[in-house]
Formats: C-alpha cells, structure tokens, sequence
C-alpha cells in the first residue's frame, strides 16, 4: 500500500451536518482511515487547533462576512491544500445559509453568508444537503488513487472527478431553478424524475412527466441539478460503472 | 461503444406465463423478469409504471406482488417518471433491494445514482435489478391525447392497446376498432429531451428488451451484466421463457442495429447542431448546453 493521502474538514457556517455524513460511512470510514487517508483536521474529530498543510480540504459551510477568523482560516485552507472541495450545499452554493438574517444567539451580528468560491478558488464541488456518504467515500478513494495511484488510476479518477471539477467552474449558484434554465428550457429533461426523487425538501413534484419547482421551498442545495442525467453524463465513466462499482467496492474490502 | 452497448448474450423470448402474456406488451419479460425476482428474493420490490386516475397516464409505483406488476405491464408511450420513488423506496418502503423498469434514459439516471451518489443518500447498494426497455422516443400526455383522440380518433379511455411497430402507430380499442397513422407524424410531439438521447437499447441496464427484432408477442433480450446473467439463467433453469435463437428469428438482430444506429446517427447530429443553433454579434457561432461535455 502507498502512503496514504492527507485529508481535513474546514469547518464554516454550517450545521456539522456535512461532517457527520463522514462519520454516516461507518465501518467504511475506518477502512478509509486505515488505508487511504489520515484526517488531520477536523472538528470534535481530530485535536489539532490550526490548519494544517493537507493534501484534499473539505470546507463545510458558508464563509460569513462579518466572522473574520472565517475568511482568514478558508484562506489559510486554500494556500495549505492541494485540492479544495466545497463540500456540501452550503459551501457550493449557499444553501439555506442564504437566507439567514443575523440575529442569531450567540452571534446576532451574523448575516452575511457567502459560498466559499466567493471568497477562494474552488477545485471540486460536492453538492447536496447533505451530501452522501457514499459520494464522500467515493471521492476520498478516487482522490486517492489520483495522488497516489499508478498511471492507469489517475486517468480513472480524473474522468471521474472532472464533472465535478467543472461544477466548481459553473458558478456559485444552483437551485431548482437551475433545472428549469439548464435542463427544461434548453430542451434536455426527459423526464426521469431523479431530481424530485432527490430534492431533501420535497420542493420538486413531477407534473404530466416534467418538474414543477416550489421555489419557496427550495433551500438552494443543487442536489437535483447535479443528480439530474441531463445536467451532465460522462459516457466514457458511466459505461464503466460496473467496473467503477467494483472498483470502489475492491478498494473498501 | 457499440450501438447494442456490451452484453453477453441475446436471445429471443417469450413467457411462458399466460396471465402475463395476457397483459403484457410484449413478451412478458419485464413482468415475467420482476415475479421471478420476488420470488426468489432477488428484490424486496419493483419499481414499474403503475395506473393512474387519468387513462393511459403512467404513475411510477412500487410493486410487491405479482398482481400489482400485472397491474403496471404493457407500455404507455408517455412519461412515467420512474426514478421519482427511487429515495422513497429505500425509506418508507424499506427495501434493501430494489428492481427498477426504465427507458435507456432512466437506466442512464440509474446508474449516475449508482456512481455519483450526490443526492441519494444509501441508494447506490440497493439497487438490485436494472431492466431497461428500447426506446425510440416519447411523449408527453398531452401530445399522446392528441394522437389517439385527434389523429386516430379514439377516446383515450377506449383504448385497450398501443404500439409502435412495421411502420405504424396502432391503436386498438376494446370494441375491436383499430386505428393506424404513420410514426413519422409523431416526430413533431416527441419531447424534446429525446433529441438528444444516445441509447436506442438500454445499453446500462442489467438485461434490456423490446419487441423489434422478434416476431409478433416475442421480445429481443440483451443479457448485460453479471448481475443480469444470473437472474436470467435463473429464470431459464425455472422454465419461465421459451427461446429462440435469435439468429433464426426474423426480422432478427439487424434490424435493432438499423434502428438504434439511426437514431443514434439522428440524435448525434441534432447534439452537434445544438452548437451552432445561434450566432453572436462577431459572427461566429452560439450554441446551447451540450450535457455530455460539461455541467
Ligand atoms: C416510450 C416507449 C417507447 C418504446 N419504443 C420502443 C421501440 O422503439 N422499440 C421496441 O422494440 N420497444 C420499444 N418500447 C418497449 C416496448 O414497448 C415494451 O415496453 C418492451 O418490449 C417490454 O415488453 P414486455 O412485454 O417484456 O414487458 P411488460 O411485461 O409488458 O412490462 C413493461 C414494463 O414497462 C413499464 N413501463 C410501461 N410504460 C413505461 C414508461 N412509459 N416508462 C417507463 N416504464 C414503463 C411497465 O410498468 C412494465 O413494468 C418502448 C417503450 C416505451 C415506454
Ligand atoms: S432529473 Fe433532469 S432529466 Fe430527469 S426529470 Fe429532472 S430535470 Fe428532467
Ligand atoms: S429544488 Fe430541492 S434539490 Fe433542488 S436545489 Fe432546491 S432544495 Fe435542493
Ligand atoms: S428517446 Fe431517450 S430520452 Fe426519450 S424517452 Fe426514450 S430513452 Fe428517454
């Protein structure tokens, strides 16, 4: 076995919610612990006060304006990692941080929330709220075999995590809107139903075979638009997806 | 990729089951394929395109018994928003193991679940049973109700069977009537979406089916996966089909190649054109989205 990669959790303004989902992994999270990654950082978890150099940073949350020690500690994280992932809703795309108005016990001046790319570059989004287990082990695997792997491993891990490299270029913004602008409007939706079948809040109900969107409800999380088959398939990944599977499941055996 | 996608094996296939050859569109495969897999074990339960308050209006639903997959059988040219229950199926159900019936597109949606498990938290493991079924296009209600009512003037509620085959959209009522017009006059209620639709076949399910290529109430079956080949030799060692070699059944293998090179070819070229559907101030070029480039 290769020495194992570095991996931390940054965490902002967020609900701690993200971070239990690393612990949702279970057993699998001590496989991934034992042989694929040390957590060097990460709250309650690990007991190191600064932000380490590490090779992949989780940053959970959104990045509050009026809280200086955020901005400088995702800064910190930033120049300290190699690879920096938005990891969950709030911190891709704002999620429900986005409508917080202050006024908050302990820190009622707290209102201004940003996502993370705002503030520092992104490498990889992992949308959702939160985001699941299985896509957090999927990651750390592939992260893994991508610093440490031969070079068979590294052009798999690149073909699987370039769709999520490119949702870190799309923006900082996702909601159910998105579907209707990126998928519906641009004569892509099919008509599947995975985005309804995904959506955390029940915000997306399928009409006569398409999605109808109840924005007031919708969080801003992007889970839908990310899980959606249309808002981006790599064929050349998907076609694998039995070897991929196993793969995953191998390296978790 | 081959336009039939990787398999292992294809045959043609019937039930042997006639209650399900009764209601089934086909073969029987799907539903044939889904009692099989319950009885076994092999799935806590299937989900397929149930009724609805509205005729000929698919509504996902999950099955558990072999009377409610009966109930699901045949095709409903419209959409059935299959994976819609594929969370729920997992939770208020409680199903470890999970069929699911789909077009290539569900079956793609299925399997970006399975290995970009983004949203759908403990999905990935649990599904246990992918059949797809060939798909040319779709509908949407709407456009279905004007074919049926406007261009071959039945009630929709009238209707007992629909059928795309031979060059012919056919609908036949429970009072014997048949009504016929040409597919090419559906071309403009197609959804959208299926412009852009790679997949003719289900390429990614575990074993995928469709009528052309087979003669009349048999169906063509791709065997894909390892998963797939050992609930189809289960269901052959239990006597549940009857086969035929499909190298000796006419129309046969070549035509569901035509069919899905043609409309791969088609869809293809409506991907490419979707680069330059536009054109900015400078003259060159605007396009939209293209889903399998980027986000
Ligand atoms: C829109 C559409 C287009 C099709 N185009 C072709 C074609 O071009 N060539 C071809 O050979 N076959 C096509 N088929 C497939 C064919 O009509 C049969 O579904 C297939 O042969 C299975 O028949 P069976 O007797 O084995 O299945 P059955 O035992 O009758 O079971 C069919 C299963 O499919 C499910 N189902 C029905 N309608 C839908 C729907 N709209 N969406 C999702 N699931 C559904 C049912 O719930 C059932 O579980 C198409 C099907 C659809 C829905
Ligand atoms: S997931 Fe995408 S393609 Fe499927 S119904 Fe929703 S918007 Fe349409
Ligand atoms: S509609 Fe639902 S899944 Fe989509 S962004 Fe809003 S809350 Fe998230
Ligand atoms: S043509 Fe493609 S996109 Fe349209 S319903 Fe069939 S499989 Fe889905």
């Amino acid at each position: 076995m290769a020495e194992k990669i570095t991996i931390g959790e940054l965490h902002l303004s967020g609900c701690t919610g993200c971070l239990v989902t690393i612990a949702d992994n279970y057993e699998g999270l001590f496989k991934l612990l034992d042989d694929y990654a040390d957590l060097v950082y990460a709250l309650t978890l690990v007991d190191t006060r600064h932000v380490p150099e590490m090779d992949v940073c989780l940053v959970e949350g959104s990045c509050c304006l009026n809280d200086e020690l955020s901005i400088e500690e995702l800064k910190e994280a930033r120049e300290k990692s190699k690879v920096l992932v938005a990891y969950g809703a709030c911190a891709a795309y704002g999620n429900i941080t986005r409508f917080c108005r202050g006024g908050q016990w302990n820190q009622p001046g707290h209102e201004a929330f940003v996502p993370i790319s705002e503030i520092v570059d992104v490498d990889l989004y992992l949308p959702s709220c939160p985001p699941c287990p299985q896509m957090v082990r999927n990651i750390a695997v592939m992260a893994y075999l991508l610093l440490k792997g031969n070079d068979e491993q590294k052009a798999l891990a690149t073909a699987y995590l370039t769709p999520l490299m490119q949702l870190a270029k799309r923006g900082d913004t996702a909601c159910g809107c998105d579907l209707m602008y990126d998928v519906i409007n641009q004569g892509l939706c099919m008509g599947c139903g995975t985005c309804a079948g995904t959506c955390p809040v029940r915000a997306v109900t399928m009409e006569y075979g398409k999605p109808n969107v109840n924005r007031d409800q919708c969080i801003k999380c992007g889970a839908c638009y990310s899980q959606c088959p249309r808002s981006w398939f790599n064929f050349d990944v998907m076609n694998n997806y039995e070897g991929i599977i196993n793969a995953i499941k191998g390296a978790m055996q | 990729m081959d336009v039939l996608g990787n398999y292992k094996s294809v045959i043609s296939a019937r039930s042997t089951d006639k209650d399900i050859l009764k209601k089934s569109q086909d073969g029987g495969i799907i539903t044939t394929l889904f009692a099989y897999a319950l009885e076994e074990g092999i799935i806590d339960g299937a989900i397929v395109a149930g009724p609805s308050d509205e005729p000929w209006r698919p509504e996902p639903m999950v099955a558990t018994t072999k009377a409610e997959l009966l109930a699901a059988a045949g095709t409903r040219y419209t959409i059935s928003p299959n994976l819609y229950l594929i969370k729920e199926v997992t939770r208020s159900y409680g199903f470890d193991r999970v069929g699911i019936v789909g077009t290539p597109c569900q079956i793609q949606a299925t399997r970006k679940a399975q290995v970009y498990p983004i949203g759908l938290r403990d999905v990935d493991d649990k599904i246990a049973l992918a059949l797809g079924i060939f798909c040319m296009e779709n509908l949407s209600y709407q456009a279905l109700e004007a074919i049926v009512e406007d261009h071959c003037n039945q009630k929709m509620e009238s209707v007992k069977k629909m059928d795309i085959g031979k060059g012919k959209f056919t609908v036949y009522t429970e009072r014997g009537a048949v009504s016929q017009m040409p597919p090419k006059l559906i071309h403009k209620y197609v959804q959208p979406g299926c412009h852009v639709c790679l997949d003719y076949v289900a390429n990614l399910a575990d074993i995928s089916s469709g009528s052309v290529g087979s003669p009349d109430g048999w169906s063509t079956v791709f065997v894909r996966s390892l998963k797939g080949n050992e609930v189809w030799e289960g269901a052959l060692a239990a006597g549940l089909f009857e086969t035929k070699p499909i190298d000796q059944v006419k129309p046969g293998l070549d035509l569901v190649k035509k069919l899905a090179t043609e409309k791969i070819t088609k869809n293809q070229k409506h991907v490419d054109e979707r680069k330059t559907v536009g054109i900015r101030a400078d003259g060159t070029p605007k396009g939209l989205r293209n889903p399998y480039e980027s986000p």
